[in-house]
């Protein structure tokens, strides 16, 4: 069931974009998993593959975006490899941190329909929230439980059969609200966490201030109730 | 001693770990992850975190020896070092970091130098334990036994 669902997505997303993807013939989903950690890209590896997906684990946004052909803002018109159908990344890395990674991948028109998932150890409501409104599927907090992603491979796999309206419905309101948003907070292009090494770590900043208006959809509400 | 000894014993240390809080829910979700085909995938986890512990301990020894320490940087390896501890359900490591990235965000040189006392002590304690408790599995699977979870 899950299987065909894959398969539907990735049909449904070649009308949208237009792409060929003939080449991905795989039924198994694939997920490119993104995380500085050692340790947790070989759990994060071993919990997909127990999910029957295939797992691509890098350690960089930087490099995720070369694996999907997006590197220094170049977009691809072909892909050398599989194609990607759902993408996990840590909030909190050096270089490029995981909310920087989203944005890329949902301003790249190639792109922005993979489902991006964020994984982060810090609970901050407004993190979360930043996340979701960026175009974020969902987000877990570590440390990620078989559970947490049994239930984000059975969504994205059933979701867009049932619920493309609501997804759909999700996009909308970021546009709509986009404008809202930008002038209420602090210019989001300067990333609370530094892009030179030694890392900063991602510490709550202003943007992470409690006084944002969370916007919870019935579906946003499920993953908070779920997190304790 | 005989196999059924040797697994009793395993599940008695295993719970001890527990309960002495050494190991939380995280480390028993690993377990599950664990099967014929992948029979060393917990073993190998934890050598991935024993060796990124050491470097991130080394990384913090040289980064609170410096005349005037970064606080960032500090910060930044604790952060992992919590990270990988929480991820391998290694809880007593974790909650040190807890504290420890509290004295970062104070500028505390004292309490991130007692706190780096404390997380190597706990992370040696630690990497012992979980040491003997590979060792009694291996001994359980030689003997012919599989590993009570």
């Amino acid at each position: 069931m899950a299987v065909n669902g894959a398969v539907t997505w990735l049909r449904r997303a070649e009308e949208i974009d237009g792409y060929d993807l003939s080449a991905s013939d795989s039924e198994e989903v694939h997920v490119l998993a993104v995380d500085d950690s050692l340790v947790d890209r070989k759990v994060i590896e071993r919990l997909l593959k127990i999910t029957s997906c295939r797992v691509t684990a890098v350690d960089s946004g930087r490099r995720a975006l070369q694996f999907l052909g997006l590197d220094e803002e170049k977009e691809a018109n072909g892909f050398d490899g599989l194609k990607v159908d759902l993408i996990i990344t840590d909030y909190c890395m050096p270089g490029m941190t995981g909310y920087e990674l989203l944005k890329k991948v949902k301003e790249s028109s190639a792109f922005r329909e993979i489902p991006v998932v964020i994984m982060s150890s810090e609970n901050v409501v407004a993190r979360i929230d930043r996340c979701l409104e960026e175009g974020a599927e969902d987000f877990i907090v570590k440390p990620v439980k078989l559970s947490d992603v049994k239930r984000i491979i059975d969504y994205m796999t059933t979701d867009f059969r049932e619920g493309e309206e609501r997804r759909g419905g999700i996009n909308k309101r970021k546009i709509r609200d986009d404008g809202d948003d930008r002038s209420s907070s602090s210019p989001p292009s300067t990333s609370p966490s530094s892009s030179s090494s030694p890392s900063t770590p991602c510490s709550p900043s202003a943007l992470d201030s409690p006084t944002r208006r969370l916007k919870m959809t019935s579906f946003e509400e499920h993953i908070f109730t779920n997190k304790n | 001693m005989d196999l059924v000894q040797l697994q009793r014993q395993l599940v008695d240390y295993k719970t001890s770990l527990y309960n002495e809080g050494f190991l939380d829910e995280q480390f028993t979700q690993l377990q599950e992850l664990q099967d014929e085909n992948n029979p060393d995938f917990v073993v190998e986890v934890v050598s991935l975190f024993f060796e990124d512990s050491e470097r991130l301990l080394n990384e913090l020894t040289k980064a609170l020896e410096q005349q005037s320490v970064d606080f960032k940087r500090v910060d930044a390896h604790v952060h992992q070092l919590k990270g990988s501890s929480s991820s391998i359900g290694a809880q007593r490591v974790q909650k040190v970091c807890i504290a420890f990235r509290n004295y970062c965000e104070e500028q505390n040189i004292e309490g991130c130098v007692k706190c780096l006392q404390q997380v190597r002590h706990e992370y040696s304690l630690v990497k012992t334990k979980l040491e003997s408790m590979f060792q009694l599995q291996q001994q359980i699977l030689s003997a012919g036994g599989s590993i009570p979870m």
